[in-house]
């Protein structure tokens, strides 16, 4: 791999070097490096680009690395990878995308990620999108992550894009089981003429399974982001989503939160709320010695934190 | 040395113009304790956010160690040290108390330099260095944490908006001790607004405050005595109105 690469490897996986563990890095459109353990397996799909990944029914405290680096511009792709998570597994998932462009075309990475996880699992997935180069070409993402968890299975979703991507369109479906629980933390910041795309769709469908979505936005200068959550409270269940955006400059955002009782049981919640950053928070850091701006920067990144 | 010379300030209300502060001057000396006070409404609140540059006089002249500041902004004061608590103290969501902890004194204060301010505003330490300053936390912590951050800066002048409100009676004493012990490490000016006896009873000076104007300014021992037995003490002393 380049420094390019390598820098991209860092920003999305916080990789310095070959992670411990399973892993399959994948570097413009090929397979660059992979590691299989006793427990989890990788093996490439033979119709389309992707891999499953396949881990043993009480696989505990290990983790993978799937990251994904494309340098090439005006390269497009389409991923499918597929996770098989045996019961009683607790593991850890780590993948992410980074793309730099430096050239005028477009460079497109579109991922579907599936999760099949069994029964009594505690399984933690952080995603990281990225991207760089002062080229005329876009950086476009659109991950779409497919999840069915198991009977008493927990999954924390953890998505971070704060700088660089120029259009995302990400999707995240979920459908839960019974005393399944879903906990997912969003953290998107765009910029310039960017346009962000995000929508949740949990089915609760098991009996007290449970979903808390927060996702915490920041959107500045001309750039669009859109917030969709939609939950289905099919069975006795909990559910919960929140979208809370600091809106400056010029930008626009919508937050449409949806949620849906099926059962008489089913206890929703749905929060939404922009606006910009309070004058007084930009006062109070200022009395403590930062310039206006510099306590802007601050409030952001707490926010994102 | 702090001076306001002639400081008057105006607001515009219903179409006319309203005076909060009128023609205001007197001296806040180095090293001194003052506590100002007086009815509800009076301008004091706004005084201190004067002095802090959160609000800009209509006239008039503010000095700080003889420099005129009087068109510096927040962050220049700031700078110059100038440290100001909300009344009200603001909050921000994802921030830690460490965070503004070290906002306020540099990046390189330790976590247990940290836990040191909370524990002397009455926090146990551990139970709040992480938590954030968001509306998780009481108004009464979230007034110790506030009074903490200008611990944590140290500055030649700190002015405190009311510090005793939402602060319970048990922890009071403890309070009082805060300031006394500030004002002999950082041997600099402490200025507190405040309705307090206890605290007026600690001040160096007593600075009295009516109708947008200085009624009485002078030491202690003369201006306590006519507070206390003035009609309006009640008001003045034993709370707000």
């Amino acid at each position: 791999m380049d420094a390019i690469q390598k820098e991209l490897l860092e920003a999305v996986a916080g990789l310095h070097e070959i992670p411990s563990g399973a892993f399959n890095i994948r570097a413009n459109g090929e397979s660059a490096a992979r590691n299989t353990t006793a427990n989890i397996d990788i093996v490439s799909k033979e119709n389309v680009s992707g891999i499953d990944i396949i881990i043993k029914p009480g696989t505990k405290k290990e983790s993978v690395h799937i990251p994904v680096v494309l340098s090439a511009s005006g390269l497009k792709e389409m991923v499918y990878n597929d996770f098989y998570i045996g019961d009683d597994c607790d593991v850890v998932i780590v993948a992410g995308c980074g793309i730099h462009n430096a050239g005028d075309e477009e460079s497109r990475h579109d991922g579907i990620h599936s999760f099949y996880v069994g029964k009594n699992c505690n399984v933690k997935y952080v995603e990281k999108h990225y991207g760089s180069g002062d080229g005329n070409g876009q950086r476009i993402m659109n991950p779409e992550t497919v999840v069915e968890l198991g009977e008493g299975s927990t999954m924390e979703l953890e998505t971070v894009q704060i700088k660089g991507v120029d259009s995302t369109m990400r999707v995240t479906r979920a459908t839960l089981a019974k005393d399944a629980k879903i906990i997912v933390t969003e953290r998107l910041m765009t910029h310039g003429k960017q346009y962000a795309e995000s929508l949740f769709e949990v089915d609760l469908d098991g009996e007290n399974s449970s979903a808390n979505i927060v996702s915490r936005a920041v959107a500045r200068e001309n750039s669009v982001q859109v917030f969709k959550s939609a939950v289905h409270g099919n069975a006795k269940c909990s559910g919960h989503t929140e979208c809370d955006a600091i809106i400056m400059d010029n930008a626009n955002i919508s937050a449409i939160p949806e949620i849906t009782a099926n059962n008489p049981d089913a206890a929703l919640i749905h929060e939404a709320a922009i606006g910009k950053i309070a004058g007084e928070q930009i006062i109070k850091l200022m009395t403590l010695g930062l310039t206006e701006q510099e306590a802007e920067e601050q409030i952001v990144n707490g926010f994102l934190k | 040395m702090l001076e306001l010379k002639n400081v008057s300030f105006e607001v515009s209300q219903n179409g006319a113009d309203k005076e909060i502060i009128r023609d205001i001057s007197f001296v806040i000396p180095d090293e001194k304790f003052t506590v100002i006070t007086g009815p509800n409404g009076g301008g004091k609140s706004t005084l201190a956010r004067l002095i802090a540059g959160i609000q800009k006089p209509t006239s008039g002249q503010i000095l700080w160690n003889g420099e005129d500041i009087t068109e510096k902004g927040i962050t220049e004061r700031a700078r110059m040290g100038i440290s100001y608590a909300f009344q009200q103290p603001v909050r921000f969501k994802g921030v830690t108390v460490l965070d503004l902890l070290r906002l306020a004194k540099g990046q390189d204060l330790t976590v247990s330099g940290a836990c040191e301010y909370l524990s002397r505003v009455g926090l146990c330490a551990k139970d709040y260095i992480n938590r954030e300053v968001d509306a998780s936390l009481s108004g009464g912590e979230l007034k110790r944490i506030e009074i903490a951050t200008v611990l944590a800066r140290g500055t030649k002048m700190s002015v405190f908006d009311e510090p005793e409100a939402g602060i319970d009676l048990w922890s009071f004493q403890n309070l009082i001790q805060v300031f006394e012990k500030m004002h002999q490490q950082i041997q600099g000016s402490i200025l507190i607004i405040s309705h307090q006896e206890r605290i007026l009873n600690i001040a160096d000076e007593i600075l009295v405050i009516g109708n947008g104007q200085v009624t009485d300014h002078g030491k202690k021992e003369d201006i306590l005595p006519k507070l206390l037995g003035s009609s309006s003490a009640v008001n003045i002393c034993k709370g707000r109105s």
